[in-house]
């Protein structure tokens, strides 16, 4: 198969598929083994210096916040990330965390562009390749299913293809043009569900965002869930399970972790505190004040919660529409 | 009755979308435009969003792609993967975009501005999911400010590609067959694509717009045909709707 384009973007995570299958024999045990730990403990021991992060679903939407303060308190350096977020990457990046970035979307949605995206993208300090958000989630299906790289019609004709690290051939069957995505193999993910037990079987409710594929696609998971529920809970539902325990390496209990943003069903997200954000996030010097109040100034997510307030944490409770 | 530049974009934007059809729906302006649609021309809208909503009602306006009001009482709620293949094989007819920069040829730039690309003078936010969009859906409509510093011959980034370089670029790229921008609205004008040369060409002027004033604020030269109508103002009752119940929270209008 001939290769008639190639993206000039850099491959930022390099991988074989076979390690990740000799990975997935060697480092995952089959039996159920208590992962439940706190947020320092998973983050120390799974999170490392150098590595290829990624976090779903969206940093407004079922995101793992609390996990995400986590890291920045401890000060893991020289991450790259797979880059479809909002608060969490904004958080990572100001903190000056991420070195490069496969990036699909980095902004504020509703509020616009992200500042701390800007200071370090336009500053030559934030290395970006780019994807779309189509193609970064099939990059990771593809790792899920074992292959090293998946044809799609997406990014054709674009910068965004050029910029990226994809490749353009004639299809062998049909004659036609397809891009060919890499697969994503990534060394950490996180991942925010509703309820999870404590091997790590984990349950999610309402759109399934990419955490089937991520999940999937990661060599190690750190699963927060709003509520830790017995194994008997989940084999009831067995359907509703997107991450089985096998794919998990540690379990955080994290109510609210998904604050400021929402937890379809539970919470609505905290509209206050997000524009309070927007408008901090804006300086460097009102990003470094946030982040002194809501991050550094808190040893951990129960500390957190006790800053934010009992009382506004019940009304996110009282004003969630629900089904 | 006063109305101010947005929503007049959102209203003759809403007017575009036939009932019974399925449309990808992106953050912001294109979410107001689906809700008044579905209240007022388009019952049966099936809004899709990227992260897995299908077909919800548009009680309260989503602010975020991914959160509960784009799936409320929705028929499915699947993921990402679902949502991008079902553009893919053709079952999404409408795409709603927006951009910082658009071209002759309908391309458009939502990465970054100015500078070389790892040192930009602006960085936007990227693709997110307009490429998906662009590519797969069989119309697309984009809303726009109209400003000639966005209205350009070329735009610095192609993020989400329109006729590319004109005629058979598509299809040369590998993109899905007829496939394309199909309209592009601003606060000045309504501009579609000709048929053979897949450059913007004027269809509507806004209420109280003049040929000249499109042009004048156009970086390119567009195509003017003989007759230009004018575009009906925004309506009492689309106005009504809009404020009080597409939006009565006041995020975005």
């Amino acid at each position: 198969m001939q290769v008639l384009e190639s993206g000039i973007g850099e491959l930022l995570q390099p991988y074989s598929m076979e390690e990740f299958r000799e990975w997935n024999r060697t480092q995952k045990p089959r039996g159920f083994v208590d992962k439940l730990m706190s947020e320092q403990e998973a983050i120390a021991r799974f999170v490392h210096d150098g590595d290829y992060i990624g976090k779903e679903l969206y940093g407004t939407c079922r995101a793992p916040m609390s996990l995400a303060r986590e890291l920045v308190r401890q000060g893991k350096k020289h991450l790259r990330a797979v880059g479809q977020g909002v608060l969490e990457l904004d958080l990572w990046v100001a903190a000056g965390l991420i070195d490069a970035m496969d990036i699909t979307y980095h902004g504020l949605e509703v509020y616009g562009v992200s500042y701390a995206l800007r200071r370090a993208a336009e500053s030559g300090k934030l290395k970006l390749v780019e994807w779309s958000n189509g193609a970064i989630t099939w990059r990771m299906k593809a790792a899920a299913m074992g292959v090293p790289f998946i044809p799609v019609k997406s990014m054709l004709g674009s910068d965004t293809f050029r910029y990226s690290a994809a490749k353009v051939v004639e299809c062998p069957f049909t004659g036609e043009k397809v891009c060919l995505l890499p697969a994503l193999v990534l060394d950490v993910a996180l991942i925010h569900v509703h309820r999870a037990d404590r091997y790590g079987n984990a349950q999610v409710e309402g759109i399934s965002g990419f955490a089937f594929e991520m999940a999937r696609a990661a060599k190690r998971v750190i699963i927060s869930a709003e509520e830790i529920v017995d194994t008997e809970e989940i084999r009831k539902y067995p359907d509703r399970t997107t991450i089985p325990y096998y794919l998990v390496d540690a379990v955080v209990h994290a109510p609210f972790g998904s604050h400021p943003g929402e937890m379809v069903y539970r919470y609505e997200r905290d509209e206050e505190h997000i524009r309070d954000y927007v408008q901090a996030s804006q300086t460097e010097e009102g990003m470094k004040a946030y982040m002194d109040r809501y991050v550094y100034g808190v040893k951990n997510h129960q500390e957190y919660l006790e800053l934010i307030g009992a009382e506004r944490l019940e009304y996110l409770k009282r004003t969630c529409v629900g089904r | 009755m006063e109305y101010n530049r947005t929503e007049l974009l959102i209203c003759s934007a809403a007017r575009l979308v036939e009932d019974n059809c399925t449309a990808f729906i992106g953050t912001g302006i294109p979410m107001l435009a689906a809700s008044l649609a579905q209240k007022l021309y388009a019952p049966n809208l099936i809004p899709i969003f990227e992260f897995g909503g299908t077909g919800a009602l548009l009680v309260r306006l989503p602010r975020a792609v991914g959160e509960s009001r784009t799936f409320y009482r929705a028929v499915a709620a699947s993921g990402i993967c679902d949502i991008i293949e079902t553009a893919q094989r053709g079952f999404v007819d409408y795409g709603f975009l927006g951009g910082a920069q658009i071209d002759p040829y309908g391309n458009l730039n939502s990465t970054c501005i100015g500078g070389e690309h790892d040192h930009p003078k602006v960085r936007l936010p990227g693709s997110g999911g307009g490429n998906d969009v662009g590519s797969h859906c069989w119309r697309t409509i984009i809303l726009m400010q109209h400003e000639k510093r966005r209205f350009l011959p070329k735009v610095d980034f192609i993020t989400t590609p329109g006729y590319l370089t004109g005629p058979g670029a598509r299809e040369a790229a590998g993109l899905p067959r007829g496939t394309g921008p199909y309209r592009v609205v601003t606060s000045l004008a309504i501009m579609g694509f000709h048929p053979e040369s897949k450059r913007m060409m004027l269809l509507k002027v806004q209420p109280g717009v003049t040929v000249e004033q499109v042009v004048e604020n156009t970086g390119f030269e567009l195509i003017i045909p003989d007759h230009v109508e004018e575009n009906e103002p925004p309506t009492v009752e689309e106005l009504r709707v809009l404020r009080e119940e597409v939006d009565p929270e006041h995020i975005y209008i």
